[in-house]
């Protein structure tokens, strides 16, 4: 077994030593990349790994897409000096994160980090990174908690749950103002973590934009039946539900909702359970209506077609690295902007010295018609360094299908509501 | 608060507990002819479950006009189980007893999760969908079944164990099974015939519920817990017992997540069970 792997490092190292690597450009910036490319999230690491690569290829081919830095070869600006993205794998583990972001910047010598999917691994991470005054860009990790530490090296590109929360409550605005009758909303989450974190922030802005929380109802994930939590929702009949649902219990409580007649003008779901596979084949026309968050969904190619042409490139890439074709996702949707944002700051320092890394990447300011991201575009608050910019978008299952329909500009499909009634 | 939430609460408690009460007393049949816990018996659950579904899906059955090859097929894994592993550990310490059945379990939940992987998969629309109302009480077709089913199907049970010859024989060879074979009782077939009858009930139980409740290799350890706090309830062994711990859990359940909070709907549960243990070790019914 040593034997092959040390057969291996010698194939590898002779490869790092041949004439191909050595007629390289003369200069080149190396950005690290910590992301779980093996374990449980082996696929979700990987589906990331191929969309950097895949980004890093445009900035450095000739390509005509419109993308920054997609024309001419290379950063312009470093004299067309090229990207090169060495990854290291945290295997989910917070102390592997910060070993592997520490060895990037002390052995590799990257001039900024990428990172790292997993909120609590992104934490200790970024640590390392702040204490060797290393840029870090985050493009995946929505935990709050990750700015609010005000980080002097940290950016986030990805909106948080804070933000997913609060959207839904502005997308309660706009149906008002298009004349439905909303007054109140109830929450229903599951007890663990993941539901009540985000009745927090339910909570928080129902009260910010004046909607009374008529009902509170946490559940147990694992419960026989939810008849007694969808009475008590049924008895303060709310005008809209927000859910937030892990699969099974997704199912139960809609099958539940059906059977004592309950039925709100609409159910506003945290993703999860209501966007999994197995949702809609369970439940056939009983999930029609539901309204999901999102953070990217490949129907935006309706109204960008820039969302279908990358789409199409990182099919062919997972192809060929992968031997399987695979379609974008939000995860990787926002790697991939993740490493344009860092290339274009880099760029725009014109050099590859941290501070001046850092101070370009406080100024940027990128429009969202560049990006394949349902957003106005990337701008960090000059404090907490998240993107002020970022926004998620709504879908509805409508005939079985999950359809864009906020926000509006970007819409595919007009929003179906109030619900259709029971087995309509 | 009012009538309609009153009565539409106890009235889903009382479905549900119906259900609850099958399972449980399937699981204190064979504790009481022979004093060994099923811990495989979420599992025998999970496997009817899935009875129904394959059969509705390749062969259109109906789990409710399946619900005999359930009993049966249930039946016979019983039997079985028992031929080829209970019977080993008859005269084994307690602890290799539990090991052999909670392995069962194990076995047979992995075996599940290889075999149909962890998907959760639920019925289309079977005979008994849709609701009936009362007024302003809904009744769900489906658990409305269950809970007829359930009922029907406990009671026959206990109308073979106290009424029949068969009955007396498997409730004789419980109370001694020395004296028992020396009237002319073979006590290996009424073990055998106990755990025929113990999975045949958690047979029915899963074709029920397979109409209202997704199948997935899990699905076993939700009922079963609630089975065992059942029987401890309603006092081991005893069929009439398990029965009334059923329905009470059901109905406790209910109230608590209507009127309390949901939240804490299983904390009533449990404390009605430590009371009961603690001031009632022998359960509401049990014998001492």
């Amino acid at each position: 077994m040593s034997r092959r792997v040390a057969l291996a490092l010698a194939v590898l190292a002779a490869s790092l030593v041949s004439p191909r690597a050595r007629a390289a450009p003369p200069t080149e910036v190396v950005i690290g990349a910590v992301y779980p490319l093996s374990g449980n999230l082996a696929k979700v690491g990987n589906d990331i790994k191929d969309a950097i690569e895949l980004a890093a290829e445009l900035v450095n081919d000739d390509v005509d897409l419109p993308v920054p830095l997609g024309k001419g070869k290379g950063l312009p600006n470093l004299g067309g000096a090229r990207l090169r993205v060495v990854f290291a794998d945290h295997q989910s583990s917070p102390e592997k994160g910060l070993s592997e972001a520490e060895r990037l910047i002390s052995q590799e010598k990257v001039v900024a980090l990428m990172g790292s999917y997993n909120s609590n691994v992104t934490a200790t991470a970024s640590q390392a990174a702040e204490r060797l005054k290393t840029p870090f860009l985050n493009a995946d990790s929505t935990s709050p908690l990750l700015t609010a530490r005000g980080f002097r090296w940290f950016f986030r590109t990805t909106p948080t749950d804070d933000e997913f929360s609060e959207n839904f409550f502005k997308f309660l605005g706009e149906m008002k103002k298009r004349g439905k009758a909303i007054k109140n909303v109830a929450l229903f989450y599951e007890n663990t973590l993941f539901g009540t974190d985000v009745s927090k922030f339910e909570k928080k802005y129902a009260q910010q934009y004046g909607y009374p929380v008529v009902a509170d109802v946490a559940y147990d994930a694992k419960s026989t039946n939810l008849n007694a939590e969808i009475q008590r929702l049924k008895a303060s009949s709310p005008d809209v539900l927000l859910q937030a649902s892990y699969t099974n219990d997704a199912i139960l409580s809609t099958k539940t909702m059906k059977e004592l007649d309950f039925r709100p003008q609409a159910i506003l779901a945290m993703d999860a359970g209501h966007v999994s596979s197995e949702y809609v084949p369970s439940l056939g026309k009983d999930a029609e209506g539901v309204l999901s968050r999102e953070v990217w969904a490949l129907g935006l190619g309706a109204k960008k077609p820039i969302v279908r042409q990358v789409n199409e490139l990182f099919r062919k890439k997972t192809q060929a690295a992968r031997g399987q074709a695979i379609d974008m996702d939000g995860t990787s949707a926002r790697a991939f902007v993740g490493l344009l944002v860092l290339a274009d700051a880099i760029n725009r320092a014109g050099s590859a010295d941290a501070e001046k890394i850092r101070g370009a990447l406080e100024s940027t300011d990128l429009k969202g018609d560049a990006l394949i991201m349902p957003w106005q575009g990337v701008k960090f608050d000059p404090k907490t360094h998240q993107n002020t910019l970022g926004g998620g978008i709504l879908v509805q299952i409508q005939d079985g299908k999950y359809v864009v329909v906020y926000p509006f500009d970007l819409a595919a499909a007009e929003v179906r509501w109030p619900l259709p009634a029971w087995g309509k | 608060m009012n009538a309609a939430l009153v009565a539409q609460a106890l009235v889903s408690g009382l479905l549900i507990g119906f259900v609850f009460a099958l399972i449980a007393a399937g699981l204190t049949l064979i504790f009481g002819v022979m004093e060994i816990v099923n811990f495989a018996h979420g599992e025998f659950l999970m496997l009817s479950m899935y009875l129904s579904y394959f059969l509705h899906a390749s062969l259109g059955w109906d789990p409710i006009a399946a619900l005999p090859v359930n009993a049966v097929a249930l039946f016979a894994l019983g039997v079985i189980v028992y031929y080829a592993l209970i019977r080993r550990v008859l005269r084994a310490p307690m602890l290799a007893q539990v090991f052999a059945t909670f392995g069962l379990g194990v076995f047979l939940q992995n075996a599940a999760q290889f075999l149909w992987r962890p998907d959760f998969r639920t019925l289309g629309d079977t005979w008994v969908t849709g609701r009936l109302s009362l007024a302003g009480v809904y009744f769900s077709g489906p658990q409305l079944a269950a809970a007829a089913g359930a009922v029907l199907t406990t009671g026959g049970l206990w109308w073979l164990l106290s009424r029949t010859e068969i009955g007396r024989a498997l409730l004789a060879t419980a109370e001694d099974r020395q004296a028992a074979s020396l009237m002319g009782i073979n006590p290996d077939r009424m073990f055998a015939l106990a755990w025929g009858l113990g999975a045949a009930c958690v047979g029915v139980a899963g074709a029920l519920l397979s109409t209202f409740y997704y199948v997935f290799p899990q699905v076993g350890g939700v009922f079963a817990l609630i089975a065992f706090v059942a029987v401890a309830l309603g006092g081991f062994g005893s069929v009439v017992g398990a029965f009334a711990g059923g329905v009470l859990i059901g109905v406790v359940e209910s109230l608590a997540g209507v009127f309390v909070a949901p939240a804490v709907k299983n904390l009533f549960v449990f404390a009605i069970y430590l009371v009961v243990v603690l001031v009632r070790p022998r359960g509401l019914v049990g014998k001492q």
